[in-house]
C-alpha cells in the first residue's frame, strides 16, 4: 500500500503510523458532557468503504495527515495535511454513506 | 566546543572505518564511502506562516538560496541546506559555530534553531553505483529527474531514520542518528561489497 504524502510524495505504508479514526471530534478538555466523551472514545462509523483516517508520516516528514482509505480495497482517494481545516470533504462523504 | 569522536571509530574498539578498497573491487571501485564530519548540523523550523522569513534568514547566513518546493535544497560544497518536512530545514556547514550565526537571525518570532551537530553522523556515498546501492536500502526514487542535485528526502531504512541530500549527480550525503551510525555504516559496506567500494 502506498500513501502519497503531500510533502514527500508516494511512500510505502511502512513509513506511516496509523493515528486513529479521523471522524472523532475531541470535546473541550474541561467538558463534562459524558455523552460527548463517550462518543469520542467509543463511537465509530466502521464503514465498508471510504474511511476518514489520521496517519502520521513517522518515517519521513513526520507530518500528520488526513487520509481517506477504502476499507474494502485499501485504495487511498485523498491525502492532506491534518493541520488547519478539520472538516475535510472526505468526512462528509463518509458520513453521507453511513 | 567539546571535541567530537566519530562513532565509526570509537577507541579502543576495532575501527569500523577501514580505509582502502574492499569487496569486489577487482573490476573497479563503483562506490566511495566516507564520513564527512561536518562541524555543524542544524535543524531549523519555522512557525506556521513564517517559512519565507526563515528561508530568507538561511540565505542571509549561508548565502544559499532555497529553491521552491517540498524537499528542495542546495549546496556549495561547504554549506548545504534542504527541506525535510513542511517548514523545516537541515542546514550543514563544514565549520563549527553555525548555530550561533543563526541566533540573531532566526528570532523566536520566526522559528527555532536546534543544534544536532553531536547527534547526527554524516555519511557520503559517491560513484556510478551510488544510486543502485541506495536503492537497496530506501524505497524512494533516486533517479536524477525525481531527486535533483541539492534536494533532500526524509525516509528510513528499517527503523533507522535517515535524511538524504543529493550533493552531486552521483553523490549523496546521508544523515543518521549517531547511535545508529555504526550499524548503518556496516550495512552500507555490506551492500557495497558486490560493486566494489573504497573507504576514504
Amino acid at each position: 500500500m502506498l500513501i502519497t504524502c503531500p510533502y514527500c510524495g508516494p511512500r510505502d505504508v511502512i513509513e506511516f503510523t496509523y493515528q486513529g479514526d479521523g471522524n472523532r471530534e475531541r470535546p473541550q478538555s474541561a467538558s463534562q458532557d459524558l455523552d460527548a466523551w463517550n462518543a469520542y472514545v467509543y463511537d465509530r462509523l466502521n464503514p465498508a468503504g471510504d474511511h476518514n483516517e489520521i496517519w502520521q508520516h513517522s518515517g519521513g516528514c513526520r507530518a500528520h495527515l488526513r487520509v481517506v482509505r477504502n476499507t474494502l480495497t485499501h485504495e487511498i482517494s485523498s491525502v492532506a495535511f491534518a493541520r488547519g481545516d478539520h472538516k475535510s470533504v472526505a468526512r462528509h462523504k463518509t458520513e453521507g454513506k453511513s | 566546543m567539546v571535541e567530537r569522536q566519530s562513532p565509526l571509530e570509537p577507541a579502543p574498539l576495532e575501527p569500523e572505518l577501514r580505509t582502502g578498497s574492499h569487496g569486489d573491487f577487482e573490476h573497479g571501485v563503483d562506490v566511495i564511502l566516507s564520513e564527512t564530519r561536518p562541524g555543524s548540523i542544524l535543524q531549523l523550523a519555522a512557525w506556521p506562516g513564517q517559512e519565507k522569513e526563515l528561508i530568507s534568514g538561511i540565505r542571509t547566513v549561508t548565502g544559499l538560496a532555497l529553491p521552491d518546493g517540498a524537499g528542495a535544497g542546495s549546496t556549495d560544497g561547504v554549506k548545504s541546506v534542504f527541506g525535510f518536512a513542511p517548514g523545516k530545514f537541515t542546514v550543514v556547514d563544514e565549520a563549527e559555530g553555525l548555530a550561533s550565526a543563526f541566533a540573531n537571525v532566526v528570532t523566536p518570532d520566526i522559528g527555532t534553531v536546534t543544534d544536532l551537530s553531536h547527534g547526527r553522523t554524516a555519511i557520503r556515498i559517491a560513484g556510478p553505483k551510488a544510486e543502485w546501492v541506495l536503492a537497496k536500502f530506501f524505497a524512494i526514487d533516486f533517479a536524477l529527474p525525481a531527486f535533483p542535485v541539492g534536494a533532500g528526502r526524509s525516509t528510513m531504512h528499517h527503523d533507522v531514520f535517515a535524511q538524504i541530500q543529493r550533493t552531486g549527480a552521483d553523490q549523496f550525503d546521508i544523515y543518521v542518528f549517531r547511535s545508529f551510525a555504526r550499524s548503518f555504516w556496516k550495512a552500507l559496506c555490506h551492500a557495497s561489497e558486490e560493486v566494489g567500494y573504497e573507504v576514504q
